[in-house]
């Protein structure tokens, strides 16, 4: 966990990606880093390729071409497989909404990242106790003491984000991805829930790279990177939108 | 073990759905369980009634028919053996023992059978035990009978009741019922035809038909039953007889013998022949329905797959979930297939369950009813072999779901978002 090894978190260069051959979208990225640290925020609108770029961050889908390095680590040279024990290591995930696992009470969707990631379990384990963890997370993020029994659906959809925000957190991975994840909230509780989010990055020194169309967020981070100025996307003509 | 919980959860939070689906599991187990048992139980069943029986003879018909109304007491005879041919068949040097059986008459829907009392001595049911009295002896008067235990228990008869006897074999034939009989001995169990019937003398066959011309009383006249006794009544036929030999080899010149017999045309049947003649007549039955039971079980898979691939849909997110928390797509797979697999599991062990409680409720209804002992065993090794085949069905159910989510779980971004 220490700021030493590689410099960037993310570094990204000449990267070409199509879902499929067949695809009209297509995305490309010339040259962007991200350093270790850093809380960067993307701003774009929806259908500006977000969802792409997290997928090839996140090795869920790869590149055709180019370089996409993460922690010093070339994605593509890790199989499927390995890239998905890359993001169960490295990354923590927070999404829009519907983050958690409805039938599933609050502890087990926290804990639920460590079944694939052993580092993370390791380093929560010595944190005090996976669970012991996983409940000083869930206090920190603001919610009450007795919500580790309660099942996810009957929390209300800030609690949810917190949960969602505890999960992505335990173990302490490298970098959190957030992709829009205040926008289901409202004004007032979009700042507390961005306040106890930056407590939490600061106390683990961890990347955030947060996506969103709201430009009232850009104060609270280190870099404002417009999706438009890093990558190109591409729309054949005829092609539905 | 996370994974393991929520995966469980997952199923208890559509349980309606996952219920029906492993009903419909359990049912088809037990219908192809089921068959099998009643299978071989039937089969177990007639081979235990005919133990110990070398020769059935009877007048000229199909092997079948005579065992069966000669042994299981199925259907009539057509036709008689008189009593001078059985004597003549019976003198031979061959036969070790012979008991004589004359049907015809009944008592409230019971088979009333005349015989001798070699029948107590030499008749062996299931693997070679003979015949014991619950209570009583053996017919010694004209008028004694021996009932076998079902009809003393259902009619609940004791020791010394007078019963009376229908002609024919309906509860509603025209009666002898100025000739009672006493109970003089009931005979234990035996989960064979004996249990449903009653015996009395061969003379006391001859007797209740003194006043009796073609199946009805000549009117008027009326014997009383000391002077009945006083007559002497030889037995003018029979309709079958069960022989055994003194040596077992001579079985196939004996038959030869009797079905070659010049004064009368007879058969003679060798039961476990005539019983393999039975089973190659309805094993095509058998095997029908073994295929239906097997048809209705690959049902209750296709519709375990149809059940599990439609949640797939709503089940992307949860996927989506899973992926971007670093579960491989071989992980969401195997989740679906461990899903079908446990679904399957527990449908069998539902199945089973109810199988043998069924089985144990349903056990004196049918030996009373049809007088085959269905035998509560512990699975066979070919049942263990079928609830192996159908939990691999099972898991093979899951693979096509399994499949989808897997090619979702590569094809979708992480972004799902619905």
């Amino acid at each position: 966990m220490s700021a030493e090894g590689p410099t960037d978190a993310v570094s990204l260069r000449g990267v070409e990606y199509k879902w499929n051959a067949r695809d009209a979208f297509g995305l490309s990225v010339g040259e962007f880093a991200v350093s270790r640290g850093e809380r960067l925020l993307l701003l774009g609108a929806s259908g500006s390729g977000k969802s792409t770029l997290l997928s090839l961050l996140t090795g869920i889908a790869l590149a055709q071409a180019g370089s996409l390095e993460i922690l010093g680590q070339r994605l593509d040279a890790l199989g499927s497989s390995g890239r998905d024990r890359f993001r169960a290591e490295h990354f923590g995930i927070i999404f829009q909404m519907f983050n958690l696992l409805p039938y599933g009470n609050v502890i087990d969707n926290v804990l639920l990242p460590l079944s694939f990631a052993p580092a993370r379990r390791t380093r929560a384990a010595a944190a005090g106790g996976t669970e012991g963890e996983a409940r000083r997370l869930l206090l920190a993020l603001g919610l009450p003491a007795d919500i580790g029994r309660r099942t996810a659906a009957t929390l209300s959809v800030g609690q949810q984000q917190r949960v969602a925000t505890a999960r992505a957190l335990i173990g302490s991975p490298e970098i959190i991805v957030a992709d829009e994840p205040t926008s289901a909230l409202d004004d007032d509780r979009q700042q507390d829930f961005l306040d106890l989010l930056f407590g939490q990055i600061d106390a683990t020194n961890a990347t955030l790279i947060m996506v969103s169309h709201d430009r009232r967020l850009a104060r609270h981070f280190t870099r404002v990177v417009e999706l438009t100025d890093i990558l190109t996307t591409s729309q054949r003509e005829g092609a539905a939108t | 073990m996370i994974v393991a919980r929520l995966a469980l959860q997952s199923l208890l939070n559509r349980w309606i759905t996952v219920l029906l689906t492993v009903l419909a599991i359990s049912v088809s187990v037990m219908l192809l369980l089921g068959v099998e048992k009643v299978r071989s139980g039937a089969r177990d069943s007639f081979a235990g009634t005919v133990s110990g029986a070398d020769v059935v003879i009877g007048a000229r018909s199909g092997a079948m028919q005579l065992l069966l109304y000669s042994v299981f007491r199925i259907g009539n005879a057509t036709n008689n053996v008189t009593w001078r041919s059985y004597q003549d068949i019976v003198s031979r040097a061959e036969v070790a023992w012979a008991v004589p059986l004359s049907l015809g008459d009944s008592h409230r829907g019971f088979r009333v059978i005349g015989t001798t009392p070699d029948y107590f001595v030499h008749l062996q049911y299931r693997g070679g035990q003979t015949l014991k009295f619950a209570a009583g002896t053996p017919f010694d008067d004209l008028f004694d009978v021996v009932l076998g235990s079902d009809v003393a228990s259902r009619l609940g008869y004791s020791i010394g009741d007078k019963i009376t006897v229908a002609h024919g074999a309906g509860s509603l034939g025209p009666r002898h019922d100025d000739l009672p009989f006493r109970v003089s001995g009931i005979l234990a169990r035996t989960g064979t035809p004996v249990d449903k019937s009653l015996h009395v003398s061969l003379k006391a066959i001859e007797a209740i038909h003194v006043d009796w011309r073609s199946g009805s009383r000549i009117p008027g006249q009326v014997t009383p039953a000391d002077r009945l006794r006083q007559m002497s009544l030889p037995p003018k036929a029979i309709t079958a007889a069960i022989i055994g030999l003194k040596a077992r080899l001579q079985v196939i010149g004996f038959q030869r013998a009797v079905n070659e017999y010049r004064a009368e045309p007879l058969s003679a049947v060798l039961p476990g022949v005539a019983l393999q003649e039975m089973w190659g007549l309805v094993a095509t039955a058998e095997t029908a329905l073994l295929g239906v039971s097997a048809m209705v079980v690959v049902t209750s898979m296709l519709g375990l797959s149809a059940m599990i691939l439609s949640t797939l849909n709503e089940r992307r997110r949860e996927i989506a979930i899973l992926r971007s928390l670093g579960a491989r797509p071989r992980t969401v797979a195997g989740l679906l297939v461990g899903e079908a697999t446990v679904l399957t599991v527990a449908g069998i062990a539902i199945g089973m369950a109810t199988l043998y409680a069924v089985l144990v409720v349903a056990r004196p209804i049918v030996d009373r009813q049809f007088g085959i002992d269905i035998g509560i065993q512990p699975p066979s090794s070919t049942d263990a072999l079928l609830l192996l085949a159908i939990s691999i069905g099972g898991m093979a159910a899951g693979f096509l779901p399994a499949y989808r989510a897997y090619r979702m779980s590569l094809a979708d971004s992480m972004m799902v978002r619905t």
